[in-house]
């Protein structure tokens, strides 16, 4: 970064940004603004740190992509780095703050502009500036190579049929129903995840794939605002599916990757009707319908007793339309449901989203202190076990309960499916061999 | 003076209210038709009429019911705005005169206290805009400027019906404070006017259509 500053500003490149995007949707937000200050009460960085003005979501568009406007992008690299602190230390794009304001204004749409003037900078935190680079030489966020992911499967699929008879991790079939796309960090760090869900598609007895190419649905290129290189996983993970002739695109207990999967993807590889070529659905989806139609049974012995509540994923509820679906699976797992307030569309971001998350320890700080919302709506339930179906939401979770020391375990509904599910005859393991039952790589996540 | 403020300038001021507003929206319309696909896209009348509707009707929306006090001002505020104006007797007297006809007219005395609620709830966002920290420092004098020139034809309008103070002078005031603001509204943010109903409808797709999610 430093080296980077030397540098002048490469104005014509801003100019050139603002022009291209200097659209009728970002020409009347910014003059019909009416300044009314209604948005401020939506947005958790407001309300978590004092109500600091500065924090309104109209204050924070004001400052920068108004400001680019109004100085017609001439502008240094001091304003580039005080634009840096505000679109990316204090939003975290969760699109709340469109819902509370009358006229409908999509802040998160401006803020991602402004985002995506500052990468062109190389003005960017430095921990998405590294996963972008990734993307961009690897394909997937964290440059796993396609051998270790396909190694990665093939272990974990022998591993778990020990656990369930049967069980395979399908690599590559054409004409399955699904394709089952991951993050990245699942088969680096967790790859149990990996087995959970396989554990479930093979009691349901789905017809599903795992891709070796285009496996990776996140998108962090997405939050640090570089569109270009945001086209390639996603670009990846369509010419996947539409060569394995694939049903449905499966996406992964993971929030922001459903929303570049199915919402905001499809711009970035320029498909003009704004749709995935390949129907793109979340894991509570799936989750949900097996539960409905009973192709998963969970033994009621096993329920929770205690009191749980959901954290909906910004990028899963508001911006991915599943907050009922969500709802609707708990009562099979859990006897004391307690929501949060507000929820549903309405939720509070839990504070990781948007990329905060990736961006590493020179941001926790400020991370912690506007999830001071989210902590004191967990407390409010008095709920023990908080479930998430997002490893962001489930990384600042279990961050906040230990910076507010809430006592709640954050938990995934694989986790809890693949715990309490009936394992029908059939795929019960034969118990012929004399090893040992190997219990490493079982239990939870974190 | 009055001659001309209700003859060839009134002409104009109509011609610059909604020609300039014709022109705007017809502007946005080809930007939209290059830039912003995503409006075409998702675009579906159900959702656009929910988000406008919820945004219409007093309380409608969280957002509002987080603030009710405010909002129930802004509503009645906009209400006796769109209101007075039209179906003002003195008004429709002189649409008779020079049309032979004119809408249905409301009594004086209605329009007297819709007069009053526009100034009184004007006088309210004016001190808001100063009491509330997060309104202030969004506001500038021409935020202040636009709601003052936008209360000035009633408050002059009030005080000639009333004749407090010199009626011809007032008078005067009252049709140059209308005409200057009707010719400001398409070029200011007062063009929510009309813009309000094309932003509502696209977050309305935009949560709506494409998620399911409400917009208010």
């Amino acid at each position: 970064m430093s080296e980077e500053i030397k540098k002048p500003v490469n104005i014509r490149k801003i100019k050139e940004l603002l022009d291209m995007n200097d659209g009728a949707r970002v020409r009347t937000w910014l003059s019909i603004c009416s300044r009314c200050g209604l948005c401020a009460e939506s947005c958790f960085f407001y309300l978590a740190n004092n109500k600091d003005p500065k924090l309104s979501p109209a204050y924070k568009v004001k400052a920068t992509l108004l400001e680019l406007y109004r100085r017609k992008g001439e502008v240094d690299y001091d304003f580039l780095n005080r634009t840096r602190e505000i679109v990316w230390g204090q939003c975290t794009m969760c699109k709340r703050c469109s819902q509370f304001c009358p006229f409908g204004i999509d802040v998160a749409t401006m803020i991602s502009l402004v985002r995506t003037i500052c990468e062109s900078q190389g003005v960017v935190p430095e921990g998405l500036a590294r996963t972008t680079e990734n993307i961009r030489v690897s394909g997937n966020q964290m440059a796993m190579a396609t051998e270790d992911f396909v190694e990665t499967c093939s272990w974990m699929a022998e591993e778990t049929s020990e656990e369930i008879a049967g069980l395979d991790i399908p690599m590559d079939v054409h004409g399955a129903k699904y394709m089952y796309t991951v993050n990245p960090r699942e088969p680096m760090y967790y790859p149990q995840d990996i087995a959970m869900a396989a554990k479930i598609f093979t009691v349901a007895e789905e017809s599903w794939t795992m891709p070796s190419t285009g496996w990776d649905c996140t998108n962090l290129a997405m939050f640090s605002g570089n569109r270009a290189v945001a086209a390639i996983p996603v670009k990846a993970m369509y010419d996947k599916a539409i060569e394995l002739g694939v049903e449905k695109i499966v996406i992964t207990e993971c929030g922001h990757a459903f929303r570049s999967a199915a919402f905001e993807g499809p711009y970035f590889v320029g498909r003009r009707d704004g749709k995935p070529p390949v129907p793109v659905i979340h894991s509570v989806q799936v989750f949900y319908e097996y539960l409905r139609d009973g192709r998963i049974k969970i033994d009621p012995s096993k329920m929770l007793e205690e009191p749980v509540t959901y954290q909906d994923p910004c990028n899963v509820s508001r911006n991915g339309g599943l907050w009922e679906e969500g709802r609707k699976i708990i009562p099979y797992l859990a006897k004391d449901f307690r929501d949060m307030n507000p929820n549903r569309d309405h939720n509070h971001c839990c504070g990781g989203g948007g990329g905060f998350i990736p961006m590493g320890p020179e941001y926790k700080a400020r991370r912690m202190a506007s999830g001071r919302i989210k902590a004191e709506q967990i407390k409010a339930t008095g709920a023990k076990i908080i479930i998430t179906p997002c490893h962001n939401c489930f990384d600042q979770i279990n961050d906040l309960v230990k910076e507010y020391k809430l006592g709640v375990k954050v938990v995934s509904f694989k986790d809890l499916i693949t715990e309490m599910m009936i394992i029908p005859e059939k795929f019960q393991p034969v118990e012929n061999e004399e090893e040992m039952e190997d219990a490493a790589g079982e239990g939870t996540e974190g | 003076m009055y001659e001309f403020l209700t003859g060839p300038a009134l002409w104009a001021a109509f011609i610059v209210f909604f020609g300039g507003l014709a022109v705007r929206i017809a502007y946005l319309y080809g930007l939209s038709m290059e830039r912003d696909r995503v409006f075409y896209n998702h675009m579906d009348s159900k959702w656009a009429l929910k988000s406008i509707g919820h945004w219409i009707i007093p309380l409608g929306s969280a957002s509002m019911r987080q603030q009710p006090i405010f909002s129930i001002v802004v509503f009645i505020f906009h209400i006796c705005l769109l209101v007075v104006p039209v179906f003002l007797f003195a008004h429709n007297m002189l649409w008779s005169e020079s049309w032979g006809v004119s809408p249905w007219s409301m009594p004086d005395a209605v329009a007297d206290v819709m007069t009053m609620l526009v100034l009184a709830s004007g006088v309210f966002l004016i001190l808001r805009r100063i009491a509330r920290p997060e309104v202030r420092i969004l506001t500038s004098a021409w935020d202040y400027t636009l709601l003052i020139l936008t209360l000035l034809p009633f408050i002059t309008g009030f005080l000639a019906y009333h004749q407090w103070g010199s009626y011809e002078t007032l008078l005067i005031l009252h049709i140059l404070s209308a005409e200057v603001l009707l010719v400001v509204i398409p070029f200011s943010k007062l063009a929510h006017v009309v813009l309000f109903f094309f932003s509502r409808a696209f977050i309305g797709f935009e949560m709506g259509t494409r998620r399911g999610a409400r917009a208010w």
